[in-house]
């Protein structure tokens, strides 16, 4: 908190302190002028007196310093101590100079940074006295002056004030009712068919856009405003870690909507960190590889087609694909047939997967180890992509796609009930339209209709039935579906009709709809009235399809043939609750057992066994997955149970009661669907049957997650 | 001596008032579009100059309407009455009236407590009533009135 206030005031201090210095200057210029020295004297005293005033609230002491001599001239001059000289006039030039840069300094690092001014200090109290000899002196030392400083480029603040964001957020609406009121009177002039009237709604037409475009462009902020800090931040990192880094920006001038800046905030830093800790080598490190010992970092932005381009990269080391690959088997997210059937781009984004972290040791430099799945999600939350591109020994590039605003997204405008909806294009995959006779292709799984598209089987939802419309048409001729994904899943959305993609503003729905999780916001469609926008998560949620699928490692590029052969699983079938088909991977499959009921003790709510000197917690598969289950552990009938001992790692082992254990099979699983419901990670189609995989820890979970805690502080 | 300015209204008949400070205007009827599974005495949302509303049927928010919606069903896209635009917890809603009356102005020290045969909901939400010559004005809680959070 002391941190950002401290900046704040800095931020205050220079926009003030610029202001003076512009004035200082053309006062200094005018004292040549004898007419009007005298004013433009006492002005650029107090102007200088002001900045050294606010110096002392802030830890600038040679800023201090120089307009303290300066003002102690400028004093002598307004007592008429002392005759105005061109050697004067340049000393205070030179003034100007230096705190402008001191100023620029301050503004980029918020230090004054490493300068030595001690010369022009004492030049400025060797003015105060008089004497020809002292003259004579400083009229050389002022050469030498001269050529000690650099040309200073005039960084000068441009006007502003300070507008709240609510009150552009107004405007923001006010032009938007304008857009409205325009667009139904262009419908009127089709109408009228009166010339002049169609050219005063034309000429409406073009004022209107343009203001559109003005008043949108209020709420954009330059991308420099997060980039200004990480300068400070390379140096620190890099003096911490004994690195040589510098930093390139380019195109610090992108503007951005302000509260995608504030997103963007958070990943960016953590990527500049990244870069510097991980990416870029010691010095040493780099000679040996033939580089030079100053790493660089370079920040690049540029807006393109409506989006923002941001890269973010270093000359490191780039990524170790083959350690990717082993630390990612170590870490139980792939396994070694997947490994050796990644392509590199797969290999590259496995940086992203939750746990995956590939610093050896947590530094404090980044942080507490949040990982790239982090900054990945925080991206996407705002409708961003992220890319890697990594060059071993050369350098890694990330690549990010974020929107121009939050406020205008592209959305599908569907119907259904005879109301329109907004679904946001980023959850948008694929259109289907299905023929009458194609709807054959429509299964039941499991009480939930699938389609099966090219082989994948996606769940359906239909919208009429979740919004509860009551004139819900179920005989249509043709369907429509809007196949979607959100997280790790999708599903297909059955409307009515399908109309096209438009830019829509998003608004909140305010408290009294706060509770309503099927509707991400609303908006304001072309005739005037409120359309929804649906949000497809919590979608998903209320139709019930809300299982995550495991992360697609396989890229839908990979070939046939290394499909079938990294996908050839050995599974263990078994009847689930009502003699669902389900089946699990043998490799976590650790033993089978019968175990009599009797043997089985209850601990508070969890049952347990005991089983080769083991105490082995159960889980019923009926209770996890279904509601009319069959209480085996409950009844008072002695029976066998049919037990299967898994374990998700080595710490932890749970019995798991299933129905009946079928077979085991080693098959391709060439034909893969989505989760059906949750604790299942995936179906497929073994022996011709659609099987649910389960997802053990996913299972685990739902029973009992106590029992993944008690790993978790092992 | 304080006083206050309500702007009144009725519901089925029975006086209602608000304070004027909260009512922003009173418009005419608007397009509404419909809210899937929102709760049942939210009619929908209207656009209003740009800005989006929820439109409050404030009869089934004071639960009024259970006695008469069995025999009169009213189609929710073409609602009757009025929307009074209140603002209150920086918070702008419509709320959906049958009539509007008068402004009328009280002397603040008159009001009293609700009557004591009202009950539940509607009591939870009155600011308390003044007296008239025929009967009570029932001045309503703005705040009160919007809280999505309060219960029976």
């Amino acid at each position: 908190m002391e941190l950002t206030e401290i900046d704040d005031d800095i931020e205050a201090f220079l926009v003030e302190s610029y202001e003076n210095l512009n004035q200082i200057e053309r006062d200094i210029i005018d004292l040549e002028k004898a007419s009007v020295h005298k004013e433009a004297l006492a002005r650029t005293y107090r102007s200088l007196h002001t900045l050294k005033g606010n110096c002392g609230f802030l830890p600038f002491p040679k800023l201090e310093s120089i307009a303290h001599a300066g003002e102690n001239l400028l004093s002598c001059l307004r007592d008429r101590q002392l005759v105005i000289t061109p050697q004067i006039i340049s000393a205070l030039l030179q003034t100007v100079d230096s705190i402008r840069q001191i100023l620029s300094q301050i503004a980029t690092t918020k230090q004054e940074g490493d300068r030595d001014y001690s010369v022009l200090i004492t030049i400025l109290n060797q003015l105060q006295s008089q004497g020809e000899n002292t003259q004579a002196a400083t009229t050389d030392e002022f050469i030498d002056l001269n050529s000690e400083f650099s040309p200073v480029s005039n960084l000068t603040a441009s006007p502003h004030i300070r507008v709240n964001v609510n009150l552009l957020d107004q405007v923001i609406n006010l032009v938007g009712e304008v857009v409205l009121a325009r667009n139904q009177l262009i419908g009127f002039s089709t109408k009228f068919k009166d010339n002049n009237f169609a050219a005063t709604c034309q000429h409406l037409s073009v004022i209107t856009s343009q203001l559109q475009e003005k008043v949108m462009k209020t709420r954009l902020q330059s991308i420099s405003t997060i980039w200004q800090k990480f300068p400070r931040v390379t140096r620190d990192l890099a003096t911490a870690s004994g690195k040589q880094v510098q930093i390139e920006m380019e195109g610090a001038d992108t503007e951005l909507d302000k509260s995608i800046i504030e997103a963007i905030k958070d990943p960016l830093t953590h990527l500049v960190r990244n870069c510097i800790d991980h990416g870029i080598e010691l010095p040493a490190e780099r000679v040996a590889a033939g580089k030079p010992t100053l790493g660089r970092l370079f920040l690049k932005a540029v807006h393109e087609s409506g989006k923002v381009n941001i890269e973010i990269g270093d000359d490191g080391r780039g990524l170790d694909l083959e350690q990717l690959k082993k630390r990612s088997q170590q870490l139980g997210l792939v396994s070694a047939a997947q490994a050796a059937a990644m392509s590199d781009f797969e290999a590259i984004n496995l940086i992203f997967l939750p746990g995956f972290s590939t610093a050896p040791q947590v530094t404090h430099l980044s942080g507490r180890g949040v990982g790239m799945d982090i900054v990945k999600s925080n991206i996407e939350k705002i409708n961003g992509t992220i890319e890697i591109d990594s060059q071993q020994g050369q350098g890694t590039t990330f690549k990010i796609k974020i929107p121009l605003t939050l406020a205008i997204i592209p959305a599908l405008i569907v119907t259904s009930g005879g109301d329109r909806y907004a679904i946001p294009q980023a959850n948008l995959q694929e259109l289907v339209r299905l023929e009458a006779q194609a709807q054959n292709t429509i299964e039941m799984f499991y009480d939930v209709p699938v389609y099966r598209l090219r082989g994948n089987l996606v769940p359906l939802v239909y919208l009429n039935q979740v919004l509860q419309h009551q004139n819900s048409v179920t005989d249509l001729e043709i369907l429509s579906l809007v196949i979607v994904q959100v997280d790790n899943y999708r599903f297909g959305l059955v409307v009515d009709t399908i109309e096209d993609i438009q830019d829509i503003v998003v608004k909140p729905l305010g408290k009294q709809l706060k509770a309503l999780s099927l509707f991400a916001g609303a908006t304001i469609l072309g005739d005037g009235t409120v359309g929804l926008i649906i949000d497809v998560g919590g979608l998903g949620n209320v139709s019930g399809i809300t299982a995550k699928q495991k992360q697609q490692l396989l890229s839908e590029n990979t070939t046939n043939n290394q499909e079938q052969t990294s996908d050839r699983q050995t599974i263990l079938l078994f009847a689930g609750p009502e003699n669902a088909p389900m089946g699990i991977p043998l490799a976590i499959a650790f033993r089978l057992e019968n175990i009599l009921s009797s043997a089985v003790e209850k601990v508070g709510n969890q049952y347990f066994v005991q089983s080769y000197s083991r105490v082995l917690p159960l889980i019923e598969l009926d209770k996890v997955f279904s509601h009319n289950h069959q209480h085996y552990l409950d009844d008072q009938v002695a029976q066998t149970l049919q037990i299967i001992i898994v374990s998700p790692n080595s710490e932890l082992s749970v019995g798991l009661i299933v129905n009946r254990i079928l077979d085991i099979v080693e098959e391709p699983l060439t034909i893969k669907g989505v989760a059906s419901r949750p604790g299942i990670a995936f179906c497929a189609v073994i022996r011709g049957q659609i099987t649910e995989i389960l997802d053990i820890e996913a299972v685990i979970r739902i029973a009992n997650p106590h029992l993944l805690q008690l790993t978790t502080h092992g | 001596m304080v006083e206050q300015q309500i702007c009144t209204f009725f519901l089925k008949e029975v006086y209602f008032g608000i304070d004027v400070q909260h009512v922003q205007e009173v418009i005419r009827p608007q397009a509404i579009t419909h809210i899937p599974l929102a709760p049942s005495d939210i009619c929908g949302l209207i656009n209003l100059r740009g800005q989006i509303i929820a439109v409050i049927d404030l009869q089934a928010r004071l639960k009024m309407s259970e006695p008469q919606t069995q025999l009169t069903t009213k189609p929710v896209d073409q609602p009757e009455g009025f929307n009074m635009i209140v603002c209150a917890d920086d918070e702008v809603v419509s709320l959906l009236v049958d009539q509007v009356g008068d402004v009328l102005q009280f002397p603040q020290n008159t009001l009293q407590p609700p009557p004591a045969t009202l009950k539940g909901r509607m009591r939870q939400m009155l600011a308390g009533a003044y007296p008239l010559s025929d009967g009570f004005l029932l001045v309503l809680d703005p705040k009160k009135t919007l809280n999505v959070n309060l219960t029976e």
